[in-house]
């Protein structure tokens, strides 16, 4: 494969795990009606392909799956908000790209402390907007939620999704 | 890679960029270029969800046969009692009596309230990290859905239409906290209703001398040109109302009629009654709504105010067991006149 070629592969790939993800959260957990906060299964993409692109993809990856929460249905928030969000978590994770290569353990600590990074962010961000739907109540009863949900379902996401991420990466070596 | 100057930099202009659309987004409150983002958003994607939500249906009822998972213990109980119930009903009658029961409902609700409905299926919620309360329909523009429209059920208010794509719309449930709708007191006086997430609404009333107490079933009180709250809808029931010093209004909690953690078939309200249907909605028989007196057992039979603010069906029976006639009779007093042919019977509690 051409070196462009294959970006655009690794392009697709993002876009439509992004989607497929949104898709889920939407349209499967969140229907559940689950205890505390639903799983963030976006989160866990935008974790996984940080771990194989590195910090400054993680950071376009987490961007543009953020932007895409905020817009599709039924998002009521201010569009931009996740992509904030996200955008640090991926850039956050992609720096332990090169610790998180063969250890497994530190791949799900990475997801835990994403997660919980993700939601207090997203909380943060909602008391400076005056956001009425979060409050240290709130945030303190769906934390604790988020984290396990995300935890438990890493080990089914995050090895596939960086196994097929590694086979859609360029042949060049990382910088 | 590690954290150098260039990444550091990118990660800037990224952020930046979001916090410039935060913004932007802020002051447009939600119309210009980003209104018509979250519209096409919704026209494209909405359709996806619809295709994606049939495939998921079938393992969405699997999940709904066994119960919520998690809930406390005692609601457990409660709901290993009315599954096995429930298991017995199911083996006699098929599986879409539910789906036909809430059409009737929708039915009832359109012909005793006089609101023209268009009825649609809930197929994703939002998933906020929990924070958010919001659903996508299955009917949008095409189907003459716009905008600020009132969404109800069989139950009662669902919520209103916020963005609407051609085929799908997206609906702010009642229970989200940015959710406010203006409602009226059996007396006439009015309130404002807010979503408190899984808890109970909250509720404050305008006029400072105006007193509910628990039990009142509280209706919408229909907003200007009918938009976005249509008149005449039932909201909930007062639990819990504070008993305020004068001149300070009066606050407290409402439990929705509404079972927000199983919204399946709605209606929206394309064009509202022409009279106010006032209570009429209330005032038919609705499941929902008994108030039963509290389990602990005194002595003598409490004076007057028997009935606490503890709602729901499944408590009736023990109480009524435990409690003398006199109970039981504040009990039913509070339900609405032509109560539930079923509820549970005080076998030969005297």
């Amino acid at each position: 494969m051409t070196p462009a070629l294959s970006r655009a592969v690794q392009f697709g790939l993002v876009v439509l795990l992004v989607l497929l993800a949104a898709l889920v959260d939407s349209v499967v957990f969140a229907p559940l009606d689950l205890p505390g906060a639903p799983p963030n299964v976006v989160l866990l993409i935008v974790a996984a392909l940080a771990l194989v692109f590195g910090s400054v993809g993680g950071a376009f990856t987490g961007f543009f799956a953020g932007l895409a929460v905020d817009v599709l249905p039924p998002a009521d928030h201010l569009i931009g908000r996740y992509a904030l969000v996200l955008c640090l978590v991926g850039y956050l994770v992609g720096l332990l790209r090169d610790e998180a290569r063969d250890s497994v353990l530190l791949a799900l600590v990475t997801v835990a402390v994403a997660a919980a990074i993700a939601t207090v962010l997203y909380s943060v961000l909602g008391g400076v907007l005056g956001d009425n739907r979060v409050g240290a109540a709130t945030l303190v009863s769906s934390l604790p939620y988020s984290i396990v949900y995300d935890v438990l379902l890493a080990p089914f996401v995050v090895p596939w999704v960086m196994s097929l991420a590694r086979r859609a990466q360029p042949q060049v070596v990382p910088r | 890679m590690r954290d150098s100057r260039r990444t550091r930099l990118i990660l800037a202009l990224l952020l930046l960029t979001a916090f410039t659309l935060i913004t932007l987004d802020y002051r447009a409150k939600g119309g210009g270029v980003f209104g018509s983002m979250r519209r096409t958003a919704s026209s494209w994607f909405g359709p996806v969800e619809r295709v994606a939500a049939d495939i998921a249906r079938p393992v969405r009822n699997a999940v709904d046969a066994v119960g919520s998972i998690g809930s406390n213990h005692k609601k457990l109980q409660d709901a290993e009692k009315t599954i096995s119930r429930l298991q017995q009903e199911l083996r006699a009658r098929p599986f879409d009596q539910r789906r036909v029961d809430e059409l009737n409902a929708l039915l009832r609700v359109s012909s005793v309230g006089q609101y023209k409905l268009v009825p649609a299926q809930v197929i994703a919620v939002g998933a906020g990290s929990g924070f958010e309360w919001t659903a996508t329909i299955d009917a949008g523009s095409m189907d003459g859905v716009k905008t600020d429209m009132t969404v109800l059920n069989g139950d009662g208010l669902v919520g209103r239409v916020t963005v609407v794509g051609r085929s799908t719309a997206t609906v702010l449930l009642a229970i989200d906290p940015e959710f406010n709708v203006g409602v009226r007191l059996p007396d006439g006086e009015t309130g404002v209703v807010t979503g408190r997430q899984k808890n109970d609404m909250g509720f404050y009333l305008i006029d400072p001398s105006a007193r509910v107490k628990p039990g009142d079933g509280l209706v919408t009180q229909g907003s200007k040109n009918q938009q976005p709250f249509v008149w005449g809808v039932p909201v909930g029931q007062v639990v819990t109302a504070s008993s305020p010093l004068s001149g300070q209004s009066q606050t407290g909690t409402v439990k929705p009629y509404v079972n927000f953690s199983a919204l399946d078939l709605v209606g929206v309200v394309v064009q509202p009654p022409r009279a106010d249907p006032r209570e009429a909605l209330l005032a038919s028989p609705r499941p929902t709504v008994t108030v039963t007196a509290t389990v602990t057992a005194t002595p003598q039979p409490p004076a007057s105010s028997g009935s606490t603010g503890t709602t729901g069906t499944t408590s009736g029976r023990k109480s009524t067991a435990t409690h003398t006639a006199t109970t039981t009779a504040t009990a039913t007093k509070t339900t609405p006149p032509p109560a539930k042919p079923n509820p549970p019977a005080p076998s030969g509690s005297p």
